[in-house]
This record gives structure tokens, C-alpha cells and sequence, in this order.
């Protein structure tokens, strides 16, 4: 399976990084955006799915500090493994 | 007494702990690909960008071959220091509570701040005059401490926090004002400040041996010579 993992701060948690962007986009006359969060996406072909949230909890992110959601994108898996 | 220190890939700061180490005692290098402490009796992870601090600071690093071993050896008792990036990479690895985050400015911070030793009679803080302030500086980029608000009511209540950043030298916005916090064995201390580097009067400070000189104490402490 070609899965992704989004990750992004968890609610509540100060994030400087989507402050920044939020402050940015109405210099360049974008208004009216709110609630701007940065985050990441981890891209990967997983032979078993069933053991990412194991993957998410104990390494792709920390669980004290970040949200995950795994999302299951189309297509066949690339390369060798596939 | 013998000091490790860890070496990863990226570590920047170990030589420093080692040269502060070796004002005390003897310091040997621990490479993180061994699973061999070489019967130290104390461990410093150092300072630096572990693996390039990928995917999260300290994320990685807490799975190389010699931090298994750093693990055994906590939970058997022994001292570990964790310096910067060395307190990140214990708190990922669960030896420390809470997690660091991104300075608020999101700007590397350099610069000398004043601490407040909450605690005088810790292992790592023993040998700092109780009332006084040290003087140490701080280098990150992410070094604020965050734990959800009922862990540090019980990290205050527990005794954990033994350094505060000193009214108005809070650089990162960490939470209560907390630089350095320990387990709640008290075996374990993680502080975001650099005392390796306050060891020379060439460099303006000496503040920093207290943390290590505490160490020293505590081992010989324990173990008669």
C-alpha cells in the first residue's frame, strides 16, 4: 500500500511556524485566512498498513506534542517493493 | 570517576563535554554504533544535531545501538546528563518527561542567560551554592519547554525542576520558565543551556563546572575509592 502520514502540532499547542504564515498571506493581500497550522507529510509503501499507527506512535511522530492522520493514496506502490 | 560521552553523527559539542569532563576526572568518548559504555560511571549526551535532527530533533538518535545501552544503565541507577541536543534526545527516548519545541521566534538563540537552581541537593545540582544564580549560555533553535499543564503541576510538585531561567532570561518561552528537569528517580537530567561550555574563565563563566563537579561528588559519594 502508498500511504501518508500527516502530521501536524497538536491543538492548542503554540505553533510559530503557522503564526508565521498566518501573518505573511495578508502582506501578499490574501485576507481573511485564519488558523493557520504547519505540519509534515511522510510518504511511504508500506507492506503491512496495519502496523503504521505503530510506526506513527513510536517513531514518525511524537504523541505528547503532534496529531497523525494515515491516509491511503491511489496508486501502486513505486519501485522494487512493489 | 569516569565520565562517557556520546558521540552521533552530527554530535557538535562533545568535545567540549569531554574537555569539561576531564577538568573532574577521566572522559572517554562513547561512539553511538557500540553498545559498549566501557564501565563509566557517569553518561553526558552532548550537545549538537543528532542525525541531522531528521524528521524531529532528537527523534532518530534515541534508537542508535549505544542508547539502548544509556537506557539499561538508567534504569540501573546510573547519572545521565543530557546537554541541548541531549535533552531532546532523552526526552524522546522517554528517559525525560515533556518535549522541546521550536523557539517562538523560530530563530537560533545564542546568547549568556541567567539560571536559578531550583534544587541544591540533586546529583546534578549538589554542588551549586543554594540561592545561587549561574550563568550559562544557551544555542538552539528549539528549545522550549513544553509538558501539558497537569504533568508539570506534577513535575513541580515531584521536585523534578531543578533549573529556572532567571526573571526576564527566559530566551524560548519554555514553560514556567523551566531549563533543566530531571526523572522522577532523579538519576536523569536533561537542561537546555550549555554548563560545558562555562568551564574556562577565558569564556567568562565557570558556572557550568557546578553541574558537572555534582556529579563528581555524587559518584564518589556512592562509590568509596
Amino acid at each position: 500500500m502508498r500511504a501518508r502520514v500527516l502530521v501536524k502540532p497538536k491543538a492548542g499547542i503554540l505553533d510559530p511556524q503557522g503564526q508565521a504564515v498566518e501573518r505573511a498571506l495578508p502582506a501578499l493581500g490574501f485576507d481573511g485566512v485564519h488558523n493557520v497550522h504547519v505540519g509534515r507529510l511522510i510518504d511511504l509503501d508500506v507492506e503491512d498498513p496495519g502496523r503504521l499507527p505503530e510506526m506513527c506512535e513510536r517513531l514518525l511522530t511524537n504523541p505528547l506534542i503532534e496529531d497523525y492522520e494515515i491516509v491511503e493514496v491511489a496508486g501502486q506502490p513505486q519501485g522494487s517493493a512493489a | 570517576m569516569k565520565f562517557g560521552i556520546v558521540r552521533f553523527p552530527g554530535s557538535c559539542d562533545e568535545v567540549d563535554a569531554q574537555l569539561a569532563c576531564a577538568r573532574l576526572g577521566d572522559a572517554v568518548i562513547l561512539w553511538h554504533a557500540e553498545r559498549d559504555l566501557r564501565g563509566v560511571d557517569a553518561v553526558v549526551v552532548p550537545g549538537g544535531f543528532s542525525y541531522g535532527d531528521y524528521l524531529r530533533v532528537g527523534a532518530i538518535a534515541r534508537f542508535a545501538p549505544v542508547m539502548g545501552e544509556v537506557a539499561e544503565f538508567a534504569r540501573a541507577g546510573g547519572l545521565v546528563l543530557g546537554i541541548c541536543n541531549g535533552f531532546q534526545v532523552l526526552c524522546e527516548a522517554g528517559l525525560l518527561p515533556g518535549a522541546l519545541l521550536p523557539n517562538p521566534s523560530l530563530r537560533f538563540i545564542f546568547r549568556q542567560v541567567e539560571l536559578e537552581v531550583a534544587r541544591a541537593d540533586t546529583p546534578f545540582t549538589r554542588a551549586c551554592p543554594p540561592g545561587q544564580r549561574l550563568s550559562i549560555p544557551v544555542k538552539h533553535t528549539t528549545g522550549r519547554f513544553y509538558a501539558p499543564e497537569p504533568e508539570l503541576r506534577r513535575l513541580e510538585a515531584a521536585g523534578q525542576v531543578l533549573l529556572r531561567y532567571a526573571p526576564g532570561h527566559n530566551p524560548n518561552g519554555s514553560l514556567r520558565d523551566i531549563a533543566g528537569i530531571s526523572n522522577a528517580a532523579g538519576n536523569v537530567f536533561g537542561l537546555m543551556p550549555h554548563p560545558e561550555h562555562a568551564v574556562d574563565p577565558l569564556t567568562g563563566s565557570v558556572d557550568g563546572l557546578s553541574i558537572f563537579a555534582s556529579i563528581r561528588d555524587q559518584v564518589a559519594d556512592r562509590v568509596p575509592a
